[in-house]
């Protein structure tokens, strides 16, 4: 956990020798709690004071890498509890486990269904991450299924297996993908550990117990191994809930470092709905890593678009492209309505404008993110910005009359807009959802 | 090495709302639906209170589909008969001057024919249209008098009329409030202050559906959630969330399949559930089902 100046102050020789470029040690203290400087400029610190403030500078929670260059996923790092007193930082990884007891058909059928799995939402590029080969026999055949996967998908890689050297097989065909392992037998999991090491490969370190978890990788810590994942294994979901709670709070509250790690859950049901359930649950409740089995498009949407409103930065609203949109069968004669290009705010007139089954333009106009009322409060929202990009938008062009619909709360700004403009304005309800009626009405 | 575990101390619960009356309570309910009642977060029953679980109501209309010549009270009977909602949400939509403009002694008589015929604890929401609500609800509140149903929705602006109506006939109510955790605890500071207990009041804190804004409904409810829990008496209502109404607008709902439909209305409400919603207002009974199924899960 990050230290406060004065607990590094505690920490420096104090003797204000200046060598750091600071008067006093104590400014320096201050600039080392705000990061601005790194500790090396202070040539006299004790070796323990240094291994203090190394550790205190690491993230509560490791970043753990799968896969290699720029298709890697990141996921940990994360520093809050609850996303509104910061945000999350690494959406979580979404994969597909598949058994390689499975014929080699079905496994490409599922392979093309994954690659199909990619989505656009507000303006993000949505799509899964890791596909999860579990062993359930031969090696060989493992190693054959792995060879299918390499072949058909361009996803990161977790190799599930109890069989050591099949892993050890495995790795050396794809290790350059910085596959995650997965090996759940305590027997062998030390030499699993340094195979993992020497491959420069994260590991799930897996056990029911909180407890023995922490154990595990304190002790692997010390091997050197430190790209680690957490799993504890088949549980209720209250009990996962639970687990993945106790594991974050240890984390960030507790700075328990031997905890401090992203966690993975495997969701196993056959029934497509409360899979995707179960999956969502994970996903807001602090999951590093979920793996499903379905790969259903329906499955995969619900799951991606949950994760990144969870992991939308809840300071930085999301925004849309501020242009004309138009909804419906438009002709020329079709209302046009104005808004931000606050997202909210554009999809609930969107929505409306859709319930009202009159065809009309939305104009979105450039707010930076800001929803209506705000955006008029620091004037982002003005006769001048609206008039500006009614002409930059062409909206002039789609429609044929010059008229403009604006939200009932800026009404004030009405004049000043039709002296700006030339657009003769007309004020619409207050709340989207007057919508429809006023439509109606117009 | 033993750790400890790391349990929160939270000095406050959420207060319980009843709905519903049963015959020994003066009421015609088969039986009464407790909510709210928290002493921590979602799921974590290892520390503290989780008395109650979330339930469903099933969202009906006062209307019914062109193509039922039955009226909405048999549509109505029929959609609870295919999903096990744990009580119903009646939305008088066709009060509303753009919608039928159905008078208030209309829809009196009708919730009558309602309560005669559906047993389970009820929810009455109205059209939406401020005015036309001050005049429905009061008489809806008096023809169910003694059932104690849970009306709506009071707003900052028309809080008065329907907190009178609840008070007088023994109804619990709704405050809406738009994504504001300020503006949720002062409405339920003003319709406290006309005499209503805050164990009457649930707060609908207004969500987006899944991919539409749900992250902003989600922080608010963890927000007053943990605002509630920690002490403020004023925030510690159950929440009420029109699931059903938010995802079936949606383009992924509307022009996706049908289990698309279903499993986004489904996943908005594990959301919410996992937010700390205590009533949810859904559509689909194989949403319902489903989500049932989750919330029987985790309180199993």
């Amino acid at each position: 956990m990050a230290l406060s100046g004065l607990d590094i102050y505690k920490l420096l020789p104090k003797t204000n020798c200046k060598e750091c470029g600071f008067a006093t040690c104590l400014a320096f203290a201050m600039q080392l709690a705000k990061k601005a400087v790194t500790i090396d400029k202070c040539p006299y610190l004790s070796k323990e004071a240094k291994k203090i403030l190394e550790e205190s500078s690491l993230p509560a929670i490791r970043l753990v890498a799968i896969g290699s260059q720029e298709n890697k996923l990141e996921v940990g790092n994360e520093t809050v509890l609850f996303r509104h007193e910061e945000k999350f930082h690494h959406p979580c990884g979404l994969g597909f486990i598949i058994d390689d007891s499975l014929d080699n058909t079905e496994i490409k059928n599922r392979l093309t269904q994954i690659s199909k799995l990619e989505f656009e939402r507000v303006g993000q590029k949505l799509n899964p991450n890791l596909i999860a080969i579990r062993q359930k026999g031969i090696a060989k055949r493992f190693l054959e299924v792995i060879n299918l996967v390499l072949k058909n998908s361009v996803l990161n890689l977790v190799l599930i297996s109890d069989d050591v050297s099949g892993l050890q097989q495995a790795l050396e065909i794809c290790k350059d993908k910085k596959p995650l392992i997965y090996h759940t037998g305590a027997e062998n999991f030390t030499q699993v550990s340094q195979i993992a090491r020497d491959a420069q490969c994260p590991l799930v370190v897996y056990s029911a117990s909180l407890d023995k978890l922490s154990d595990l990788t304190a002790k692997l810590n010390k091997e050197g191994v430190t790209d680690l994942i957490l799993d504890t294994g088949k549980k209720s979901i209250s009990e996962k809930v639970w687990d993945l709670t106790q594991i974050r709070r240890a984390a960030l509250k507790k700075s328990d470092r031997t905890l401090g790690y992203p966690v993975l859950t495997i969701v196993e049901n056959k029934d497509p709905y409360q899979e995707v359930i179960e999956a969502a649950t994970y996903i807001t409740k602090y999951a590093g890593i979920v793996l499903i089995e379905g790969t259903r498009d329906w499955q995969a949407l619900a799951l991606l678009t949950l994760r990144q409103n969870i992991y939308t930065d809840p300071q930085k609203p999301l925004q849309i492209e501020p242009k004309v949109y138009p909804v419906g069968q438009t002709t020329d004669k079709s209302p046009l309505l104005v808004t931000t290009n606050f997202s909210l705010s554009y999809y609930t007139v969107l929505g409306e404008v859709e319930a009202s089954k009159i065809p009309s333009y939305i104009l979105s106009v450039d707010t930076e993110g800001m929803s209506v009322l705000t955006a008029w409060a620091a004037e982002k929202f003005t006769p001048e910005k609206i008039s500006d990009s009614l002409s930059k938008s062409g909206a002039k062009d789609m429609v044929s009359h010059k008229r403009i619909i604006i939200p009932g709360y800026v009404a004030v700004i009405s004049g000043d807009l039709e002296d700006r403009s030339g657009w003769q304005v007309i004020v619409g309800p207050k709340e989207a959802a007057g919508i429809p009626s006023f439509l109606k009405n117009l | 090495m033993a750790k400890e575990l790391i349990i929160e101390k939270w000095s406050n619960m959420v207060s319980v709302v009843e709905i519903g009356a049963t015959k020994s309570e003066g009421g015609s309910r088969s039986g009464v639906i407790k909510v709210g009642g928290q002493g921590t977060l979602p799921c974590l029953f290892k520390e503290g209170a989780m008395p109650n679980k979330p339930v469903i109501a099933s969202e009906v209309w006062d209307t019914a589909p062109s193509d039922w010549p039955d009226g909405p009270v048999s549509w109505a009977e029929k959609c609870l008969k295919e999903n096990k909602a744990d009580l119903v949400c009646l939305r008088l939509q066709g009060a509303h001057p753009d919608l039928g403009n159905k008078s208030p002694e209309e829809e009196a008589k009708l919730l009558k024919d309602f309560l005669k015929n559906i047993d389970l604890p009820m929810i009455i929401i109205g059209c939406g249209d401020d005015a036309k609500d001050n005049l429905i609800l009061p008489a809806c509140c008096q023809i169910a008098r003694q059932e104690k149903c849970l009306i709506g929705s009071a707003v900052s602006d028309n809080y008065k009329t329907i907190t009178a109506a609840a008070l007088a006939d023994g109804h619990s109510i709704i405050a809406e409030s738009p994504i504001d955790i300020n503006i949720a605890k002062q409405l339920n500071i003003l319709i406290s202050d006309m005499g209503l207990a805050l164990n009457r009041i649930v707060i609908n804190p207004t969500i987006g559906a899944l991919g539409y804004g749900l992250e902003y409904a989600y922080s608010i409810m963890e927000r007053a959630r943990l605002a509630a829990l920690a002490g403020d008496k004023t925030v510690a209502s159950p929440f009420i969330c029109f699931v059903g109404q938010e995802a079936w607008r949606v383009k992924e709902a509307k022009a996706g399949s049908l289990e698309q439909g279903i499993v986004w209305e489904a996943i908005t409400a594990t959301a919410l559930i996992q937010a700390g919603a205590d009533i949810l207002v859904m559509r689909h009974a194989k949403a319902i089902e489903e989500v049932k199924k989750y919330i029987d899960k985790l309180w199993s």
